[in-house]
């Protein structure tokens, strides 16, 4: 591990006004951490920003906001969250274990890189770490990888369960930084790897996330459902969060699919909302949007069993949910 | 019994290796080679050098000298580079976080050549090797399988695989390091046995075995990996001596992927014949694996089908082929484990192209003798098993018809498997002495990796000695003690436990003390074919979503001679029987073909189960008497539990969705891609 100097910020304005090249934010350092040791990060300065007052969950009017100091498990088992927005608490309990949730934040949570074996490994190439350096995924290992919105120069897929059920919900980050304060809508925060995969996210150097801020519940019905091999702690092959509102007539009224495991970011399946958003809630209409979506899907040799994956996952969501 | 070392390990004061108190102690951190075939052409370790705390840095620049100049352990004494991930020079500081900041900036150049790292059945590298681990006949053949395959009703003739997996035991391997003003060597290790770690370490450096000793008094796990003694030791010495201090190296969990060994990956070819009522008439197993080009390990993948089936015609075959990879080594029943995956899923198969139910298979081809030597067996219950767990399991309600039972989105089905062992043992010596309060200390170079064996010792000694077990005190894991082999080969408790009985019978006769030493008793066992038998039964639930396998019921049935202590013997069974899930399901190195060495080293990338996989696991045991094993009557246990876990999982797969996976792990993927 690099050397580092370590402050802990008393505020966010201070955090920010801390910030120079070479500094990054610390919140549960779950993942931080680890790649440090990995030697991924390397960074000069640390600014621990876990400490912050940015730890309460408020009501506010007919919104919640929830501190990006929040741990992940806090989250997870609040009352009012688990009472309005149970997708979300769902996905967070999917994510990492206990103990892992018990210190990871809300902002790290949505900030974690991704988990692609090359990119953890600081003796391999990867445009992601060494920009330019090529993207061995492609050829070898991207098993785990993106079938959707990828680039020639990264693969990779974002982890959070966390950020696929904000997604759904169309939570808000807020950040602020050395320009300002301004709020980024989800799923915007991530962005695709095109020929920057080094950038993960549309934050500018010094950004830092205070709060997100969750919208009134979408009508209709909800779930966040989590594929893996292993029952436990393991990140998604694929996962689904969904919300689904179908009218007296049978008719969908409202429909939000965002996948995870299967792109770079939290990925609405916009095309599949779109095709099923005033037609039939019919098993058929499902299996119709799932493929509509899937058209898009560019999976590799060890990938491809994601397009099968995504498409059954889909339609049975919604079959669950309109039921 | 309950564990003797329990209250110190969960409280967090049994001394692992690394954790010794040492005055004046230094860190050592290797640096590994970014090639997987070529030469070391220049180490510059001029900037770690210049960096904070920095002792020395070794490399083949200055080979530090060694008496025994090949394989894994011969570090730095060549400048080829055998694979990816193999020591090429490491750094010793005053901290450890000095060692491994110093340890990224050594410059290592090469000169690389191409590799290969991939493992094919028509690889023409592939060769016999002289015999299989750890002293089996490469090949045996007897009858004319071809026309046994010709005469067959039905014929298998099927390829399956099994990946590259890691031992992951939960201690990292370590070695804390130092020399006396004598010039002899004392190593906390990571060791699976002291006395061959000792002896090995002696040969290493050329030294008498008795300037040199090896602790190892609670260990976290081996499986196999710490039963040779691996790279840290001897670079934990070397640097000792380099730098004049104690030396401590704890290998990162990566770097345990690269260096201490791992299971070959595998692929069999079985073709079975049989006729109408399923007796088989030709049984042929051909096992393709790797070694490196540093050592040989043959892996005895196929032996356990030398022994398992009445067959007129019984075929076996191990090739191997040289990879520019790093040695494989034991894995928890090396052989029996990817062997008896391939054998009872083949089995499987045969069954259904003969219509008939797997257990009565099984049953119809039960042998007299051994298939192979034609040795009766010391004892051999593979029916009981099999009939035993039918009947606990439910079997006999089961209807064999594939993919049609489901509840919701999920497919159900059943699967066995049998499983086997051998039961050898090896000679061992013990000391017992009486004590100045009465109570009995018995002394054995043996090794407790977490399988209670310091327990299961203590039991035995007291029922020798006919005292409490309370006035029994085992020391063990310590080289100095009368000399003892690893823990392996599940024949440890049978190997020390021959010799502690012996020391405590002598002890009783002598009043005060007793020695004992088994060469020539175990040299007089007679010619038996020596097997512990299992039948293992599995119940999954299949998502025709997902294709995501929960294992909802595990049971195993084991007849593993006399049990020695229940309550030990359960935590074996059903930890074997979830390392095999673990392998049915999850477990998976991948190697990487453009870089060589391996991808996924770390446990959030090699998935072995976690508690939520483990949903209803249990294990049974007849009651069987051997008087043919040794003292206790005992069979080892350790890893039989692993055997047949993955096929019965495997066989239940296909009974419930009708596809059959033969690439191990059975994978969400693989089962949506049918």
């Amino acid at each position: 591990m690099k050397p580092f100097d370590y402050t802990r910020a008393a505020s966010a304005a201070q955090a920010v006004r801390e910030y120079a090249p070479g500094t990054m934010y610390l919140g549960g350092g779950t993942n931080l951490v680890d790649l440090m040791r990995l030697g991924v990060a390397e960074p000069d300065r640390l600014v621990d920003v876990s400490r912050l007052p940015l730890d309460t969950i408020e009501s506010v009017r007919d919104r919640v906001r929830v501190g990006a100091a929040v741990r992940n498990t806090d989250l997870a088992v609040d009352p009012m969250i688990r009472a309005r927005y149970p997708m979300l608490a769902r996905a967070v309990l999917t994510g990492a274990s206990g103990q892992v949730r018990n210190v990871a934040t809300v902002a790290g949570n949505l900030l974690q890189r991704t988990r692609c074996a090359y990119f953890q490994d600081v003796t391999r190439p990867c445009n992601k770490r060494r920009p330019g350096s090529g993207c061995p995924a492609i050829a070898g290992d991207h098993t785990n990888l993106a079938i959707f919105g990828a680039s020639e120069a990264c693969v990779a897929t974002h982890p959070s369960d966390m950020a696929v059920a904000l997604a759904a919900l169309e939570a808000e980050v807020h950040v602020t930084g050395p320009g300002g304060d301004r709020i980024i809508p989800m799923p915007g925060l991530h962005r695709l790897p095109g020929e920057e995969p080094e950038r993960d996210t549309v934050l500018e150097p010094g950004d830092l996330i205070t709060a997100v801020e969750l919208p009134p519940p979408p009508t209709g019905a909800t779930v966040y459902r989590k594929v893996r091999e292993r029952a436990s702690f393991a990140f998604a092959l694929v996962s689904i969060a969904a919300v689904l509102d179908v009218g007296e007539d049978g008719v969908v009224a409202g429909c939000r699919i965002a996948l995870g495991g299967v792109a770079h970011a939290p990925w609405r399946a916009e095309r599949a909302e779109q095709a099923l958003i005033g037609g039939p809630a019919t098993g058929e209409a499902f299996l119709r949007a799932a493929e509509a979506e899937l058209e898009q899907a560019g999976p590799l040799p060890r990938n491809a069993y994601k397009v099968p994956l995504t498409r059954n996952l889909i339609v049975s969501t919604l079959e669950g949910l309109a039921s | 019994m309950n564990r003797i070392e329990g209250r110190v390990k969960v409280t967090g004061l049994a001394t692992y290796a690394a954790e010794y108190p040492v005055e004046n102690v230094t860190y050592a951190f290797p640096v590994q080679s970014q090639i997987a075939k070529g030469r070391v052409r220049h180490v510059d370790a001029q900037a770690a050098l210049a960096m904070p705390g920095v002792l020395t840095v070794l490399s083949g620049e200055d080979p530090p000298p060694l008496a025994s100049g090949a394989g894994e352990l011969a570090l730095f004494q060549s400048r080829e580079v055998a694979y990816r991930g193999q020591i090429v020079a490491a750094v010793v500081a005053d901290t450890y976080e000095n060692a491994r900041a110093a340890a990224a900036v050594v410059r290592v150049d090469y000169d690389p050549d191409d590799h290969d790292v991939s493992l094919r059945a028509d690889h023409p590298g592939l060769y016999k090797p002289d015999h299989v681990n750890p002293a089996y006949p490469t090949d045996t053949e007897k009858g004319d399988i071809e026309a046994g395959l010709a005469r067959a009703a039905a014929v298998v003739d099927v390829t399956y695989e099994t990946p590259v997996l890691h031992n992951n035991p939960m201690e990292p391997h370590a070695a804390l390091a130092s020399w006396d003003d004598e010039g002899r060597l004392l190593v906390y290790d990571t060791a699976q046995g002291t006395t061959l770690s000792r002896n090995t370490l002696a040969k290493v450096f050329g030294l008498p075995k008795e300037r040199v000793r090896v602790v190892s008094r609670h260990v976290g796990g081996g499986f196999g990996s710490k039963g040779t003694t691996r790279p840290q030791a001897v670079l934990a010495a070397m640097a000792a001596r380099a730098v004049g201090r104690p030396v401590k190296l704890v290998l990162t969990r990566q770097q345990m992927y690269d260096v201490t060994g791992y299971r070959t990956p595998t692929i069999q070819r079985l073709r079975i014949g049989a006729d109408a009522e399923g007796r088989l008439t030709a049984l042929e197993h051909v096992a393709y694996e790797q070694t490196s080009t540093l050592e040989e390990f043959a892996e005895q993948t196929a032996t356990p089908t030398r022994i398992m089936y009445a067959a007129p015609a019984l075929r076996t075959a191990h090739r191997l082929v040289r990879l520019d990879v790093a040695t494989p080594s034991w894995m928890r029943a090396p052989g029996e484990c990817p062997g008896m995956y391939a054998l009872e899923s083949a089995l499987d198969e045969l069954a259904y192209a003969l219509g008939m139910d797997p257990v009565e298979l099984r049953i119809v081809n039960e042998p007299e003798t051994e298939p192979d030597r034609g040795l009766p067996f010391s004892s051999r219950n593979l029916v009981g098993c099999l009939r035993e767990g039918a009947h606990r399991f439910g079997w006999e309600q089961r209807d064999p018809a594939p993919g049609v039972r489901r509840e919701g989105e999920w497919l159900i089905g059943t699967g066995v498997a049998a499983s086997t062992y051998p039961a050898r043992r090896s000679p061992s010596k013990a000391r017992a002495v009486v004590q100045d309060d009465g109570d009995v200390l018995v002394q054995v170079a043996a090794a407790d990796i977490g399988t209670g064996a310091r327990t299961a010792l203590t039991r035995i000694a007291a029922e020798a000695l006919g005292l409490a077990p309370e006035r029994v005190h085992v020391e063990l894991g310590d080289s100095d003690l009368p000399e003892a082999p690893v823990a392996g080969g599940s024949m440890g408790t049978a190997s020390w436990g021959s010799a502690v009985v012996r020391a405590c019978e002598e002890l009783k006769s002598d009043g005060r003390e007793g020695t004992a030493d088994t060469t020539e008793e175990v040299q007089g066992d007679a010619a038996f074919s020596r097997h512990a038998f299992g039948a293992q039964f599995a119940e999954v639930r299949v998502s025709s979503v997902t294709g995501e396998v929960r294992v909802s019921r595990l049971l195993g049935v084991f007849a593993a001679g006399r049990i020695v202590d229940a309550k030990l013997a359960r935590s074996q069974f059903i930890g074997g029987m979830t390392m095999g899930m673990g392998m049915g399901l999850m477990e998976e190195t991948l190697t990487d073909e453009e870089f060589g060495g391996f991808l996924r080293r770390d446990l959030a990338q090699y998935h072995v189960p976690a508690c939520a996989d483990v949903l209803d696991v249990e294990a049974v045991w007849l009651d069987e008497r051997d008087s043919e094993l040794n003292p206790m009557a005992s069979k080892g246990i350790g890893e039989i539990g692993i055997v047949g876990t993955a096929a019965a999982i495997g066989n239940a797969v296909y009974h419930a969705t009708g596809h059959r996976v033969r690439e191990l792990p059975i994978t969400p993927g693989k089962i949506l891609m049918f």
